[in-house]
């Protein structure tokens, strides 16, 4: 079965949902970092290292505590989050009033001693990590043999997503989010504790990032370094999105995975430059993203 | 717990500063439950600035606030509302990402004020039946007038009984203007203890028990809604009504 530019349709399906699986992590990713950046205006270039962090921690329990993959699953965004408390406690909490590039710098050096750390221990070749047996194999869908543990990545994205949407959306917690990102000051004179929400935001942003990290460790080769090279695509994907965006982060990142896969069909050589290219002109035309709005 | 005579409000030597810029130079004002205040003066006298700084909103403090008996200054603003104030902030702070409705429902219950204290949802919307109508939508695209409402009506909610009120009937139309007017007769009735920052002088004057008078962030002048005839000269000098 070919279509006419000469491409069979299960490789172009198989790619569609390869692009899907990467964009499910540039979903969680970047949906992370735009609830980080809506509350606190810290551009948080730590979050690649806590993605990598999450990853190593369900490796690191597999290894030397016999914790299984779905353990690891709840385990790691949670201790992740408790790191993340204690970064806005101890470092980001002094830098609020100052501009974000400051933020930012922070956050990089934060990343750079991460990563060097465990580079260190655990040098830049990959650890192992298998998909835990439930999800291993692959289903027969008709037109191709679906690898069920990418299915799962793609389902716990979409529906952790949905509900991190539905919470900021949908509830009170969410209004106190919503209305603390425009006016911290405001809600906190109506009694609203802001400065415990802003801390508790960062954790569950990180333990965002934290979950993706368990969830890549079977699919990503687990490094000191994996999330260097996904973190610099998120930003672009965060910047196409629109800062500060929930749904705009969600499907961005879904969409930008999905055209990423379809370029490795038509056109592999552009697959790993494609985003930034769509980024190049979304910046062109809306300088706000494609979900955020004008100042 | 306060008794009755305790006052609402009370500052004693109260300095604020917004950065290096020293704005309150002592403050002393006293408000007793159930009254109604109107702090008077010209734009930059630091009546705006009494309130923010009641509420912690400011840079540095010094000095004394007893809100309901209870000393403040020392409290992060998250804390100090809980003794039962209720701040309407002059720039309105209606928040766009919420609907009417949202809007109404944000500030949580007091954990100071029982229950019955506050006003219920229905309350509020048989007063200001206007929100009722457009509760679905967006908070920033009602128009200045509904906003106003709003940002008085959701403090009503959380069993708040003082309300620190600024400039609400800044640049309204005269048929809300009234409407508030009614709206601060009617809190006066049930209780309720309000302190106005306001440049609209006819506003102001049928609705307050007493009037304080601010210049260069201090109180020049305090008088009862009974002398107001007599200082009426002191306040066209000094604010030109």
């Amino acid at each position: 079965m070919n279509l006419d530019l000469g491409i069979s349709l299960p490789a172009l399906l198989s790619q569609l949902l390869l692009g899907l699986v990467n964009g499910a992590f540039y979903a969680m990713l970047s949906l992370g970092l735009a609830v980080i950046f809506g509350l606190l205006n810290v551009i948080n270039f730590a979050h690649g290292a806590l993605f990598m962090l999450g990853a190593l921690l369900a490796w690191a329990g597999m290894e030397y505590a016999g914790l299984n993959y779905w353990v690891m699953l709840l385990l790691s965004p949670l201790v992740i989050g408790l790191l993340g408390v204690l970064i806005e406690k101890t470092m980001l909490r002094w830098i609020y009033k100052l501009d974000h590039i400051y933020g930012l710098l922070l956050t990089l050096g934060i990343t750079l001693v991460i990563e060097g750390v465990f580079r260190s221990i655990y040098g830049v070749s990959g650890l192992p990590y298998s998909a835990p047996e439930l999800l291993q194999g692959a289903t027969d869908v008709g037109f191709m043999h679906l690898p069920n543990y990418r299915a799962w990545v793609v389902m716990a994205s979409i529906t952790v997503c949905l509900g991190t949407w539905f919470i900021i959306e949908k509830t009170k917690l969410g209004a106190y989010l919503r209305a603390g990102t425009e006016n911290p000051k405001v809600v906190e004179a109506f009694g609203v504790n802001v400065p415990l929400m802003v801390t508790l935001t960062y954790g569950f942003g990180v333990a965002l990032a934290a979950f993706a990290g368990v969830l890549a460790a079977p699919v990503i080769q687990i490094s000191p370094l994996m999330g260097q090279n996904l973190i610099i695509v998120v930003f672009a994907v965060v910047v196409i999105g629109g800062m500060g965006s929930i749904l705009g982060a969600i499907v961005t990142g879904l969409g930008l995975g999905v055209i990423e896969g379809l370029t490795k069909v038509v056109y592999p050589e552009a697959s790993s430059t494609v985003v930034f290219v769509v980024m190049v002109i979304v910046l062109l035309l809306r300088p706000a993203g494609l979900f955020g709005k004008e100042k | 717990m306060a008794n009755d005579n305790t006052p609402a409000l009370e500052l004693r030597d109260l300095h604020a500063w917004y950065g290096e810029s020293h704005i309150l130079h002592g403050v002393d004002l006293t408000v007793n439950r159930g009254e109604v205040v109107t702090l008077l003066g010209r734009n930059g006298a630091g009546r705006t600035t009494t309130l923010r700084a009641i509420m912690g909103l400011t840079g540095a403090r010094k000095g004394s606030i007893k809100v309901n008996g209870h000393e403040t200054i020392g409290l992060p603003t998250h804390k100090i509302a809980h003794y039962g104030i209720g701040y309407c902030p002059e720039e309105r702070a209606i928040f766009s990402s919420l609907s009417c409705e949202e809007n109404l429902l944000l500030p949580p219950v007091l954990k100071g004020a029982n229950g019955e204290n506050g006003m219920s949802k229905a309350e509020i919307y048989d007063m200001f039946p206007n929100l009722k109508e457009r509760r679905q939508s967006q908070g920033t695209r009602l128009s200045g007038g509904e906003q106003q409402m709003l940002a008085v009506g959701r403090i009503l909610r959380t069993g708040a009984n003082l309300l620190l009120l600024d400039e609400i009937s800044e640049g309204l139309a005269p048929v809300i203007v009234q409407a508030l007017a009614r709206m601060i007769l009617m809190l006066k009735k049930k209780g309720y203890t309000v302190v106005m920052v306001e440049q609209n002088f006819r506003f102001a004057a049928p609705l307050a028990d007493r009037f304080y008078l601010m210049e260069h962030g201090a109180i020049v002048e305090r008088f009862a809604a009974s002398e107001l005839q007599a200082k009426m000269p002191v306040l066209n000098e000094l604010l030109g009504v």
